[in-house]
């Protein structure tokens, strides 16, 4: 039987990492993520987990013990946040091309300046061409869930890349929610042994990690991660496939709600999922067919199957927790246009930037959003289409 | 993903290592350094004393010995930094750039 907890987003994934015992967390403390690896010490502390921790003096360094204990073969976990991920960022590339399955839990917050704590993309959008998986969670419960199917898909070996698993920094990963948890036992069966071909501690192979590459090699070293990272979607559907057997909780490349017989969508990724959710209940009752698609696997992008889920629709708009500053809109704006290019009689699209900063998203924002859309049904005229949401305006005389 | 150590610049994508890994040791002699040279150095054998005073000033270990005596240099690795030209007393050793006609 599962068990029925009340937990914080925070709590969930240290609670995962609790249950998979690592080999290795390497971590450095940073708002609103902190709690992970100091839930996880106490873990140390009070010897329910046998994993080595190395405190280390930046997220620099953390990803660097994590690159190179996950290249001695131990199964190796992080945690951070923000400008944390962006300290990161140098060495993520290097965890990505030395193909290591690293697993990071991201807690989303915005980046400075000016400088902010809450929740907000901008740190792992920032992230997003580094060559790691990137899966989002709208609860505590799909961070928790996530979290455990990460390792698999990371580790897979037709995959072998590091992973991130995201969540909204505060509404989720400091609300305290119920959550259903699964015993210890299966969650090790589950995720099995870490058991890699190859690797630096393995005295019967030596081997050399991370030479230099010359003009003549890169190219084809690039195109062989391209090449896990092309494997990855299925893999994930078939660790989903295995998880959903286990909980009875199902989970895919993205969620939708209410979508087949919409005829207008918003596009979003981890917590607000709920709040539109609410949003279009109401919106349901009214009569209005308004639907939802909701990201998980940003990274790979699944162009193709959301393309599929969205070209019935009249008018979409896709929200970003973030702004790229490309005068176009954020980037999953930018990913959903490339994605429908090519459909015939694409729904119109809209680009939201929302949120950011930790900007409350309440049910009548996205009502709004919504009202907006059915405005360009209505009229045909798309008007802008990189708009902000619930921003404070003059009127423009 | 494959596991070869030995490559050159026709190996394909699909056959090379991930991330550059390589899977056993003792094999930099197979990766040529050589062609990197844009100075070589040339011996006068008939000059030479076979001091071995060049020998261990290499840096890349380029300088063969047999039966106490230097052999030609192993131009698969020699990179032409010409530090041998420099520690021979009895200067046999002159550089010459690539590709001009005392080369050939």
């Amino acid at each position: 039987m599962s068990i029925r907890e009340r937990l914080s987003g925070n709590e969930a994934i240290a609670t995962a990492m609790k249950q998979i015992n690592p080999d290795v967390v390497a971590a450095f403390p940073i708002t609103p993520s902190t709690e992970i690896p100091q839930y996880f010490s106490k873990y140390i502390a009070d010897g329910l987990v046998d994993t080595e921790f190395v405190p280390v003096e930046s997220e620099h360094s953390a990803m660097s013990a994590c690159v190179g204990s996950e290249s001695a073969g131990a199964r190796t976990m992080t945690a951070t946040s923000s400008c944390g991920l962006a300290l990161m960022h140098e060495i993520l590339y290097i965890a990505a091309s030395n193909r290591l399955p690293i697993t990071l839990a991201v807690v989303n917050r915005a980046l400075s300046g000016p400088i902010n704590i809450n929740a907000d993309h901008s740190d792992s959008m920032g992230s997003r061409d580094a060559g790691w998986i990137q899966i989002y969670s709208e609860s505590n419960q799909e961070a928790y869930d996530n979290f455990i199917q990460a390792v698999r898909i990371a580790e897979h070996k037709d995959v072998r890349l590091p992973i991130m698993v995201c969540q909204d920094g505060f509404i989720t990963s400091h609300a305290v929610e119920n959550i259903e948890l699964i015993e210890d036992d299966k969650v090790k069966e589950f995720v099995g042994e870490y058991n890699p071909k190859n690797y630096l501690l393995n005295n019967k192979q030596p081997m050399s990690i991370g030479p230099y590459d010359t003009p003549a090699y890169y190219m084809e070293h690039k195109r062989l991660q391209a090449e896990g990272m092309k494997n990855a979607k299925d893999v994930l559907l078939k660790v989903a496939k295995e998880f959903e057997n286990m909980t009875g909780r199902k989970y895919d490349l993205f969620e939708t709600y209410k979508l087949e017989d919409a005829d207008t969508a918003i596009v979003v990724i981890n917590s607000t999922a709920g709040t539109a959710k609410d949003a279009i209940d109401r919106l349901r009752k009214e009569g209005k067919k308004a639907g939802l698609l909701k990201i998980r696997l940003f990274r790979p992008f699944p162009a193709e199957e959301i393309a599929e889920a969205l070209k019935h629709l009249k008018a979409i708009a896709v929200m970003d927790r973030c702004d790229s500053f490309s005068n176009q809109g954020g980037p999953l704006g930018a990913d959903i246009k490339s994605a429908l290019y090519g459909t015939e009689n694409a729904p119109k699209l809209i680009n939201y930037v929302y949120g950011i900063g930790g900007r409350d998203v309440r049910v009548e924002n996205i009502i709004e959003v919504y009202d907006s859309l059915y405005e360009i049904i209505e009229t045909g005229k798309t008007g802008e289409t990189y708009r902000y949401l619930s921003v404070r305006e003059r009127e423009v005389e | 993903m494959s596991e070869k150590t030995s490559i050159n610049e026709t190996i394909a994508w699909q056959d090379i290592t991930p991330g550059g890994n390589i899977y056993s040791s003792g094999n930099s002699i197979n990766f040529h350094t050589g062609d990197w040279r844009t100075n070589r150095p040339i011996l006068a054998l008939e000059k030479c004393s076979h001091c071995l005073l060049c020998v261990p000033v290499c840096p890349d270990s380029s300088i063969p010995i047999k039966d106490g005596k230097r052999q030609d240099f192993d131009y698969d690795h020699c990179k032409g930094c010409g530090i041998c030209a420099k520690a021979c007393p009895l200067n046999c050793i002159s550089m010459i750039p690539e590709g001009s006609k005392e080369v050939e």
